[in-house]
């Protein structure tokens, strides 16, 4: 450690004013305060003392991430195993590279499965990295600012909601849009309006839907060499397109594919890399909630939504369209619901700042996203749509909040 | 029946928003909503002119322009259509409509009727206006399909613009590049806003 010290505080002139590299002095910030407690203090004005800064706040949501990475190594992989015929393997490069091993397809042998998906999770993960990460140093170097771990956390994130099969050139226009239009012309991390994750994801769904929806991305084969009468519709595709003549259509299909609550809940389904794993989810929110990084009231609020619209569909119910009769604890495990209200719809950026203001737009994200998932036939999935929007309100639902209390204390002051 | 109205509103509020699915009334929305109260101010004003304008375009329009509408006078007029002049009548009704809110907030709200300035009048003009009375008559709607048509789109334009000028004033906090302040980077927001808006498109109500 003190090698490395002495090592940064030996080039630290360079970077300084005058310095050789002065232009790459965020580069050398960066790597400084990543590794050392940085010493600046603030030396004017009030200020709250804290050991959490913005670096370890989002190595903290880096953490909470991991068991979804793990799930959505093991699970991309498993779902192509499963699929794959006997004796067929990929006809691209990881077809090659795990023969050269010889690891195998076994679906049963866990290690198997991970390097199979880990072979389609890390080249994605790789190019949002250093595509975005680029585009982060260049504008932090042109416009002299911080290069801020926001990135890591958009960086982490952004992977895990893209079907597997995506062409890596997709995922690079894809990132550079969510970096450039969702945050940098804001400013950077902390001052956007729209979530940068989901900014990309929503350009990649619009721009290419090909590869981003319907029945044939979400798992990492194609039917040539897949087992016969394979299909690779998510569980929420099944019952779109289920006949909805008999209010039970909605549980035959899910029956048709075997799919159970509890795979559900763990994550043994179809669907964009890490969003399929309730239970990874589950394990996120907790150290998110613990940490208080993740507001539990955006949380809640998600789940009472979902929970008060779908009892409300049941009731309606329909002859016409099985997602209406879907019950609310099935629609939590389903898709991509519990990735992005533990994740994605707490972003302390993009959402309210307010308290009160938190509940109520956790609550409307849940609505909307069952209401898009159910109404909508144009998306099977809602909820990366749901919480955009509801980014876009979250100043409006802040204003409200902000001066619902400034009447309250008026009138408690004048009483 | 009750369905076929809340569908009604549903789509001229959120599925085909005046302001982020057709872009109308632009110079107003991005105009004035510098500030949320103002915005709001406006938007209130474009739902009370949108709920009197397009139902009275829609009463007058099947009562004298619409083919062979001058029928209930004399079955003789029956074979007149007046149909070339809706533009005029459309556009007639609503400045006598926007005369009238700013009689009334000079009257009783100034403090609004100085904030909102040269862009009370505007909306005598603004497209978004004109546009539901368009809209209304190309879709055939009845009257009261036009009451429910007009306070829906009223009521999505003034959502999309209150929002519109909450954010602005988030943005405050952020560090916009210098090329892009002002209307720049207002653009890339409205545009950013209606792809979040895109979440309802494709809803058949």
């Amino acid at each position: 450690m003190k090698a490395l010290r002495d090592f940064l505080d030996s080039v630290h002139h360079h970077f300084q004013k005058g310095g050789k590299y002065e232009k790459f002095y965020p580069f050398y910030e960066a790597n400084d305060t990543i590794l050392f407690t940085p010493d600046t203090v603030t030396t004017t004005g009030s200020h709250v003392r804290d050991g959490l800064d913005l670096k370890r706040m989002m190595i903290t949501v880096v953490l909470a991430l991991l068991p979804c990475m793990f799930m959505a190594m093991y699970n991309t992989g498993y779902q192509a195993n499963v699929a794959l015929a006997d004796g067929m393997s990929p006809e691209n490069w990881r077809g090659w590279v795990i023969n050269l091993l010889g690891i195998g397809f076994s679906p049963t042998n866990i290690f198997a499965c991970i390097i199979h998906g880990a072979l389609y999770y890390i080249p994605v993960l790789a190019v949002t990295f250093i595509v975005g990460g680029h585009i982060e140093v260049l504008f932090s170097i042109v416009r002299k600012h911080e290069i801020n771990e926001g990135f890591l956390v958009t960086g982490m994130l952004f992977p895990l909601i893209l079907p597997p099969t995506i062409p890596l050139w997709e995922v690079a226009v894809g990132i550079a849009f969510g970096v450039i239009v969702g945050k940098e012309i804001f400013g950077g991390t902390g001052m956007n309006i729209l979530n940068p994750a989901l900014t990309a994801r929503a350009f990649l769904f619009f721009a290419y839907p090909a590869q981003m929806s319907g029945d044939k991305v979400w798992t990492a084969v194609t039917e040539k060499i897949a087992v016969d009468g394979w299909s690779g519709a998510t569980a929420l595709g099944r019952i779109a397109a289920a006949d909805a003549s008999n209010p039970d259509a909605w549980r035959e299909s899910l029956g048709a594919m075997h799919l159970s609550w509890l795979d559900a809940f763990v994550g043994n389904m179809a669907g964009s890399m890490g969003e399929t794993s309730a239970l990874a989810c589950l394990i996120g929110a907790g150290v998110l909630i613990l940490t208080g990084i993740g507001s539990w009231r955006t949380m809640a609020g998600c789940v009472a939504g979902v929970f008060a619209i779908s009892t409300l569909l049941n009731a309606m119910g329909s002859e016409t369209n099985a997602m209406m009769n879907v019950p609310f604890y099935w629609h939590l495990v389903l898709g991509s619901a519990a990735f992005a209200l533990v994740f994605m719809a707490t972003d302390p950026v993009s959402g309210p700042y307010t308290e009160r203001g938190r509940l109520v737009y956790g609550f409307l994200i849940g609505v909307f996203a069952i209401v898009i998932r159910v109404i909508n036939p144009a998306y099977p999935e809602g909820w990366m749509l749901a919480i955009l929007f509801m980014n876009v309100f979250s100043p409006l639902i802040d204003y409200v909040s902000i001066s619902a209390n400034v009447k309250r204390r008026l009138a408690r002051s004048a009483a | 029946m009750l369905q076929h109205y809340l569908g009604i509103f549903v789509q001229s509020a959120f599925i085909e928003n005046m302001a982020l699915a057709f872009f109308l009334g632009m110079c107003t929305f991005l105009g004035c909503s510098k500030k949320v109260e103002t915005a709001f101010g406006l938007g209130i004003a474009v739902v009370f002119v949108l709920a009197i304008t397009v139902p009275l375009n829609n009463a007058i329009y099947y009562a004298l322009l619409a083919p062979g509408a001058l029928a209930w006078i004399h079955p003789s007029l029956a074979a007149i259509d007046l149909d070339f002049l809706h533009f005029l009548t459309f556009i007639g009704t609503i400045a006598a409509a926007v005369q009238i809110v700013e009689m009334a907030l000079d009257k009783y709200v100034p403090s609004l009727y100085a904030t909102l300035g040269i862009f009370l009048p505007l909306i005598a003009v603004n497209c978004a206006i004109l546009g539901a009375s368009l809209f209304m008559k190309e879709r055939e709607y009845n009257f009261s399909e036009s009451v429910v048509f007009g306070l829906g789109s009223g009521i999505g334009w003034m959502l999309a613009i209150t929002s519109l000028a909450a954010v602005r004033e988030r943005m405050r906090y952020s560090n916009v590049p210098e090329g892009l302040r002002g209307l720049g980077i207002t653009f890339m927001l409205v545009g950013l806003m209606a792809i979040s808006f895109m979440a309802f498109s494709g809803i058949q109500l």
